[in-house]
């Protein structure tokens, strides 16, 4: 179990330097500086001397290679570098910012476990039955809703017409703003899961050891307590996992939208800006997250199915 | 041996929805099982073995149901008993054991936990004692080493030791009644002797009847007092297990029995073709008019063709579905 997680750690090293690699390359490429965004428009000519100095200043003179050796140094020693903007270390900036995104991800995994599993389970219950029809509509909705337009349509609903909820922002840190952004950000793994849930659920349902456990005389709600849940459950565990990480990157559209001050609107924020250091950062921070959601997934799931061995 | 028997089947028919469709997979299937007896039930694949098991204690799921027919069990109708009704009977009056020991299990519980639920289940009894007498059963069908094996998952035991837990479980209660669908088919052949043995053992040795399912001649000959012989979901030759294989008297009993490979039989005759029943069984939404077996049969006539056979009850008990029968 503990080499097993320390395997799983050791995995994460090359991960992350190809994802530090992919996002140096990306912003060597792409056109823009940090100095020209500093003009209005980010297209008129900033003082060359001053572009100079900059440019001296952050090293960004040195070929590509070299800057990226020394970031991976570093890395090593979990310096992520300064920002080029407010010339504060990356791993504060990153510090401040990763509480309420990490607020927003739990809330809407929340939301989408507490509202797709039990659809998805009751769906698969009554296959083929009304009550089926109108929740894989609702999941087939929740899917394609641009999360954006969502987010809007539930400004517009609850905080301009019926005035119940605060329209965006942190405030102070309320459970009253947390609502709207996590639903936004929610529907679509609830949606996801539901479907996952019902296609398990379905799925044991015509298992063998299910009717064998009918078989010993047991009720259909035996069945699905003592044989049907926790087969359901890895299933539905590993897609938990799996909607984690694509949450946390679709914060980004979501913090955006509702001015939520987290790690996604930093990242958009840094982009416009090219503060590559805090796009780094913060990138590398949605990636170990996603990985350490995944492991402990992982994890839960050995501890539930004895099939799964920690090798 | 008392002269009641224990299970009486009367013109069981199960019926296949396909649409709006209704086809009967299983019909007019009439037999009985004394106490103690063990009835064999042989056929091809997809004639209607299994679900006619499945049946008998409320287990066929859509698009198959029962639809027609009595099934009484210990003198009580019980095809129409309520669902908790039926589940006092299922495993602890009629167990049912499966062909396939890999997936009959659950995968994520032990098999001690899996053979405590039929203590708790039917005998009320508390976990603690539940998990002590699944020890005392995993050591009646031959378990080594039960007190370890209790705390093992189904994938850490063999294909035969899963099918004895599954006999485990299924005598748990002592049942008046096995349905043993194919038990031994998915099994190596010298774990099957093994498996075989221990279900007739513990059945004679618990007046246990058995209702053997299996497209295995040779398991049936030697398990079965009885045999039916199913086609197309109908019993076509039902005899004592000695007389059918002696003397069949329906030509697709005829058919199985002639293609049995037999030993010796190329060294006595020389090089010879295997026996064997031209075409395969209809499925049910095409079971031909007449006799359901004529399009495969040797005997066949116009009669054969128009007129559906009925069961000729044979002078020494028994009877066979044929209008040509020897």
């Amino acid at each position: 179990m503990l080499s097993y997680l320390v395997r799983r750690i050791l995995q994460t090293v090359p991960i992350i330097l190809a994802v530090a690699f992919l996002v140096f390359v990306m912003f060597s490429v792409i056109p823009g500086t940090f100095a020209a965004s500093l003009s209005d428009d980010g297209r008129a000519i900033v003082d060359v001397t001053v572009v100079e100095r900059m440019n001296k200043e952050f090293g960004l003179n040195d070929p590509l290679y070299v800057r990226f050796g020394k970031y991976v140094g570093q890395l090593a020693q979990f310096d992520l570098g300064m920002s080029f903007r407010t010339r504060q270390p990356v791993t504060k900036v990153l510090a401040d910012r990763m509480w309420p995104t990490l607020q927003l991800s739990f809330a809407a995994m929340l939301f989408a476990i507490a509202i797709g599993v039990p659809l998805g389970f009751i769906a698969a219950m009554r296959s083929g039955s009304f009550v089926d029809t109108i929740s894989m509509v609702v999941a087939v909705s929740g899917l394609s809703l641009p999360k954006f337009w969502l987010g809007l349509l539930l400004m517009y609903l609850f905080a301009l017409v019926l005035g119940w909820l605060p329209s965006f922002g942190y405030g102070d840190g309320s459970l009253r703003y947390l609502i709207l952004p996590s639903i936004a950000l929610g529907v679509a793994p609830m949606a996801l899961l539901a479907r996952t849930t019902r296609a398990a659920v379905l799925d044991i349902m015509n298992a063998d050891f299910v009717r064998t456990a009918r078989a010993k005389g047991m009720s259909e709600s035996r069945v699905v307590r003592w044989h049907l849940t926790r087969n359901a459950l890895v299933l539905i565990l590993t897609t938990v996992g799996l909607q984690f990480g694509t949450v946390i990157g679709q914060a980004v559209v979501v913090e955006k939208l509702f001015s939520w001050p987290g790690i996604g609107s930093l990242l958009v924020d840094s982009v416009t800006l090219r503060d590559i250091p805090v796009v780094q950062g913060a990138i590398l921070a949605i990636v170990l997250f996603f990985l350490f959601v995944n492991t402990l997934v992982d994890v839960l799931c050995a501890v539930i199915d004895p099939r799964i061995k920690y090798t | 041996m008392t002269t009641k028997p224990l299970l009486e089947v009367e013109h069981l028919r199960i019926d296949l929805a396909i649409g709006d469709a209704r086809f009967a997979a299983v019909q007019d299937v009439s037999f009985t099982i004394m106490r103690g007896e063990t009835l064999g039930l042989v056929g091809e694949s997809g004639c209607g073995k299994s679900i006619t098991a499945l049946s008998l204690i409320g287990l066929l799921r859509p698009p198959l149901n029962l639809s027609g027919g009595a099934v009484r069990f210990d003198g009580q109708e019980i095809q129409n008993l309520p669902a908790d009704e039926m589940r006092k009977l299922r495993g602890n009056r009629i167990a049912m054991i499966f062909q396939e020991p890999m997936t009959a299990l659950n995968p994520l519980s032990t098999v001690g936990r899996q053979i405590a639920e039929m203590f708790v289940l039917h005998k009320g009894k508390s976990w603690a004692e539940a998990e002590r007498l699944a020890i005392e059963a995993l050591v009646s069908v031959r378990v080594p080493a039960p007190e370890r094996r209790v705390k093992d998952y189904p994938h850490q035991l063999s294909g035969g030791m899963r099918q004895r837990v599954m006999i485990a479980i299924a005598l748990a209660c002592d049942p008046d009644l096995l349905l043993a669908d194919e038990p031994t088919t998915a099994l190596d052949v010298t774990v099957q002797a093994e498996i075989l043995d221990l279900i007739k053992d513990l059945c004679a040795a618990r007046g246990t009847a058995v209702l053997m399912i299996s497209h295995d001649l040779g398991l049936i000959a030697n398990m079965c007092q009885r045999v039916g012989v199913m086609y197309a979901g109908r019993i076509v030759e039902e005899r004592a297990a000695e007389e059918i294989f002696q003397a069949p008297r329906h030509p697709y009993t005829n058919g199985l029995i002639a293609s049995l490979p037999l030993l010796g039989a190329r060294a006595r005759h020389g090089r010879q073709r295997l026996k064997e029943i031209a075409g395969v069984v209809p499925p049910v939404a095409a079971f031909p008019q007449g006799c359901r077996f004529h399009p495969r049969c040797y005997a066949a006539s116009e009669t054969c063709r128009a007129v559906d056979p009925v069961e000729t009850h044979l002078p020494q008990g028994g009877f066979v579905r044929c209008h040509h029968h020897v």
